[in-house]
């Protein structure tokens, strides 16, 4: 039996009488990299921060590195990376200054931090920037950068929400390389995205319609499944029958 | 601790990259704790008066030419009539009118008295009610000295009964000096708005821009994170406290006459009040411009309701009850009583005491109200 | 002009989407008003004073009921010596002294005259004046009462008028000078976050590739919040009317044109603010912490600008709220017609252009 870093059961979130994540349940295993889809406003980001210790469940429970979301946010914090839609470095701290400072506090030891930031730097290919200021640097860098940042500490799992938004297509396909790297080193992937090419770089993937999980599966049994050929097909049939309009 | 070790050396270079607010911090401050108190005197000379005279008498010149040289008057005019004396009131060039009837002197030596009118622009008050009493003490002067009045005088003093004499003195401040008063009163207002605005506008940015969700996704405690911001702000403030500590000997040679280690003491606990009250702004607002607003209208009342420049006492009994739910108030208070009057630790025990309150009560709930998890 | 329209339009649903912001930006001065409306006051009372009586006897003892029938003081009574007097008043709360030496009323009597000490905590000068003056008209009008002999014999007496303000309303001087304050601050923050909040969200670079004209952009940010201080203006207004009882002498329409002129001008210099700045931070500390106290000494309702020094004095020439306070007392209060104010509103029109050209000119800079 493989190893589960997330196990997912009956998670709910209300506002209100507005269900943002209704009862969905999902185990997801040690180096597996999970595809999370959905239209806008379907409940990933909201999903996303439950698991990550940000928002409390309205109810049911889920297990993230063997800690519950309902109570243990803060071993849950101990033990993953988060990259937030929205970049989330410090604009005003330069690339070393932010290494320093996400690792430091993540707990990784100065020695630690002041070697592999060097080496981290160069495989980047930034040296040259390594001092300018992060907001200096153009947005396929940044990305790039937060990922780096977010798996320093060596987490368990790194959760990233729509980290390649805005990114062109050679940086994405560069940025994947890096995931799949961090993947075959043990890190287990969270991953919410739009596009339906990186969808088939994933494990598995679920599509979520209207805070439900209506899919559950390999890109390829999906597409059997559905009898598309390509996951852009199996998300139109899915998302299509969404009663909820995006953001 | 390592964390916090972390999050200040984050916090400090943050602050120093940015020149603008570093000026902001310190910079605008002292200048405004150099040029602003010069502003600031409530002495009121100089009283604009104007004079409609219609007994032209000896004795009514005697009383213009009275006032005039008292040295509180200035005589702007003399008008031919109420109606056009009232003109200067109105146009702002007139503070007073007084008008001498006719028969002003007849009247005054056949029946021993005379009234005469004085208008006031009453809309503003004290310059109003001062006039008034310099207006009445000159006059006093003159009546005791009216030649008519002296001819009695040899015999009135002979069986003189019931004279009050009355002697005062103006302790800590003999020369009524207003800067005295007013420049420790600006000092703390500017340690107070740094402290206010800067605590909250730097949080809330933090959430405007996003970065605080990656800092609520790590490991960071609540504790370590709100230390982390309060540390550097604190410094800033003391350091500005001591610059401007300096400045007001500097320029105005005014040094404490009460202990300086027990004026550090208490500005140190009043920073950390002030900054649990940016702080709790912050946990409340969601963009820098709420936050703004909100530290603005807190401050507004911190500096008009607060005995800085207006006094407390006078205000009715609501007033002054919100008066003392702000920590300015009481800070002012024990600035004042140690840096002019000298006074000690057990003076101020109890104001101090308020202020910790504060202290204890405003970072509470702050950290209360400040959630890693929502 | 319909495309204005439009635009006008989008500033105002941004505006009022956010019901929070507007509450915040439009209740809380408001609420300033009415608090520093009631609260502030030019008159000092409730003066804590200490009666240290040693000689306990008739006269003493009517004085001290005279000072205590006034509201002026707040009377504290204990026989003290002289050491104690210092370690009284670095106490704080005791802010003035009278002592009646030992056999008071007998000297009165028998020498004719009699010495009473005030000692005042002079650190607040003003109070520390006030209250010497009020203690010296109630001995003095004890003695005229009690011995009427004493009396000068010739007298002129004075007989005063408050004009424009009878009941002698010590909050009078206040109104408007909150009111000028309070509109330059919150006109000028709210629109010098307007342009910096659209460089900032990086929005203003899609306006700016749209066919307005600059001018009109500039235009379109203020119409909305020129509308919502008008509106502020009058609520202010009616709660000065209404709940502090201070009524419009003189002509309404007057004062809502000085009015508009004045927000124009706040305006005017927050776009400036705003075009002149990169960030929503640095435009709020300028237009907030780094004005207000500039604002609040010059604009000269609580300290007077004539006992300013010239250089000062000078400088106060430049802040709007000054000649609007003296506009707003001068028709509000006084109930004077535009002749008296012609100049003050000449100088506040004069100001409007020069910030509103200057800020456009910033703006178009920023453009090539």
């Amino acid at each position: 039996m493989e190893e589960k870093v997330i196990v997912c059961k009956e998670l709910t979130k209300r506002f209100g009488d507005f269900y943002a994540v209704d009862k969905i349940s999902f185990d997801v295993s040690k180096g597996e990299i999970f595809g999370f889809l959905g239209a806008n406003g379907a409940g990933k980001t909201t999903a996303m921060r439950i698991l990550c210790g940000l928002s409390y469940p309205s109810s049911g429970d889920a297990l993230v590195a063997g800690f519950s979301v309902r109570n243990q946010q803060e071993s849950i914090k101990k033990n993953i990376g988060y990259m937030s839609q929205r970049f989330s470095l410090y604009e005003n701290l330069s690339i070393l200054e932010n290494i320093e400072f996400f690792g430091g506090v993540y707990g990784v030891s100065r020695k630690e931090i002041k070697d592999r930031s060097y080496k981290l730097v160069g495989e980047l290919g930034l040296q040259k920037e390594a001092k300018k200021m992060v907001g200096s640097l153009p947005l396929g860098w940044k990305q790039k950068l937060a990922f780096s940042v977010s798996i320093f500490h060596h987490p368990k799992i790194v959760f990233l929400d729509e980290p390649t938004g805005g990114v062109d297509p050679v940086t994405r396909r560069q940025f994947w390389d890096m995931i799949y790297d961090a993947s075959a080193s043990g890190i287990t992937i969270f991953v919410t995205t739009h596009y339906m090419d990186e969808a088939e770089y994933c494990n598995r993937i679920s599509v979520m319609v209207d805070g439900k999980m209506e899919a559950l599966d390999t890109p390829g049994n999906l597409k059997t499944k559905y009898g598309s050929d390509s996951m852009e097909d199996v998300f139109y049939k899915l998302a299509r029958a969404a009663k909820r309009t995006g953001d | 601790m390592r964390n916090l070790r972390f999050l200040l050396q984050k916090e400090f270079r943050q602050i120093f990259r940015d020149k603008i607010i570093l000026a902001m911090m310190l910079g605008v401050p002292i200048i405004q704790l150099i040029i602003i108190p010069w502003a600031m005197n409530l002495n009121i000379k100089n009283i604009n008066l104007s004079v409609v005279d219609n007994d032209h008498s000896t004795y009514s010149q005697q009383l213009i030419t009275e006032i005039g040289s008292s040295g509180y008057f200035r005589i702007i005019s003399a008008d031919q009539s109420y109606r056009q004396a009232l003109e200067h009131i109105e146009n702002g060039s007139s503070d007073l009118i007084m008008e001498l009837p006719d028969g002003f002197e007849r009247n005054l030596i056949k029946e021993g008295r005379q009234t005469i009118g004085i208008s006031v622009d009453a809309i503003n008050g004290s310059r109003a009610s001062i006039g008034r009493a310099y207006l009445g003490s000159v006059i006093n002067d003159f009546n005791a000295n009216l030649k008519i009045n002296q001819v009695n005088l040899a015999d009135t003093l002979t069986k003189t009964q019931g004279f009050i004499e009355i002697t005062y003195s103006n302790w800590f401040n003999p020369h009524a000096e207003y800067k005295y008063f007013f420049v420790p009163g600006v000092l703390v207002l500017l340690l107070t708005m740094i402290g206010g605005f800067m605590t909250a506008l730097n949080i809330v940015r933090e959430k405007e821009v996003g970065t605080i969700e990656q800092i609520n996704v790590t490991p960071i405690k609540k504790w370590e994170f709100i230390l982390g911001k309060l540390i550097p702000f604190w410094i800033i403030g003391m350091i500005l406290f001591s610059i401007g500590l300096c400045v007001i000997w500097g320029v105005y040679g005014i040094t404490s006459t009460g202990s300086l280690p027990l004026l550090y003491v208490v500005a140190g606990i009043y920073m950390i009040a002030l900054l649990g009250f940016g702080l709790l702004i912050s946990t409340y607002c969601d963009n820098q411009i709420q936050a703004m607003f909100v530290a603005f209208f807190f401050i507004l009342i911190f500096i008009l309701m607060s005995g800085l420049f207006t006094s407390v006492q006078s205000m009715p009994p609501w007033a002054q009850y919100i008066s003392e739910f702000t920590p300015v108030e009481h800070f002012i208070k024990i600035v004042r009583m140690i840096v002019l009057k000298g006074s000690g630790f057990y003076d101020v025990l109890t104001e101090l005491g308020y202020i910790s309150i504060f202290a204890i009560v405003l970072n509470g709930w702050a950290i209360w109200n400040y959630k890693k998890t929502s | 002009m319909k495309q204005l329209l439009v635009f006008v339009k989008k500033e105002f649903k941004q505006v009022f989407r956010d019901p929070r912001t507007l509450l915040i930006m439009f209740g809380l001065p408001i609420a300033q008003i009415v608090l520093f409306g009631f609260a502030l006051t030019s008159e000092v009372k409730n003066i804590d004073i200490l009666i240290s009586d040693h000689s306990k006897d008739v006269v003493t003892t009517e004085i001290v009921s005279k000072i205590k029938a006034t509201n002026y003081f707040i009377v504290h009574e204990k026989t003290m010596g002289d050491q104690e007097i210092e370690k009284t008043f670095k106490g704080g709360k005791i802010q003035c002294i009278l002592i009646f030496p030992d056999g008071f009323n007998n000297e009165l009597i028998h020498q004719g005259k009699s010495e009473v000490q005030i000692i005042a905590d002079g650190t607040d000068p003003n109070t520390a004046k006030t209250m010497i003056n009020y203690l010296t008209t109630i001995l003095n009008e004890y003695q005229l009462q009690k011995f009427p002999s004493s009396a000068l014999r010739y007298q002129i007496r004075t007989e005063p008028r408050m004009l424009f303000n009878e009941e002698d309303n010590g909050s009078m001087n206040y109104i408007p000078g909150v009111m000028a304050l309070i509109l330059m601050l919150v006109c000028t923050a709210l629109t010098s976050v307007s342009i910096v909040k659209e460089k900032e969200l990086g929005t203003m670079e899609i306006l700016l590739v749209s066919p307005f004209r600059p001018v009109m952009v500039l235009v379109a940010k203020a119409v909305p919040y020129f509308i919502l201080s008008l509106v502020n203006f009058t609520i202010i207004l009616l709660l000065s009317v209404f709940l502090l009882h201070i009524d419009v002498r003189g002509s309404l329409l007057l004062l809502y044109a000085e009015s508009a002129l004045f927000i124009l001008t706040c305006l005017s210099l927050g776009l400036l603010i705003s075009n002149s700045t990169n960030a929503q931070q640095t435009a709020l500390l300028i237009s907030m912490m780094g004005m207000m106290l500039p604002t609040i000494i010059f604009t000269g309702f609580i300290f007077p600008l004539e006992n300013m020094p010239w250089i000062l004095r000078t400088v106060s020439n430049i802040v709007p709220s000054k000649w609007y306070f003296i506009i707003v007392k001068a028709v509000m209060l006084k109930g004077l017609g535009f002749r008296f104010v012609w100049k003050e509103t000449l100088i506040l029109i004069f100001m409007t252009v020069v910030l509103l050209s200057v800020a456009l000119k910033k703006f178009k800079i920023r453009l090539q």
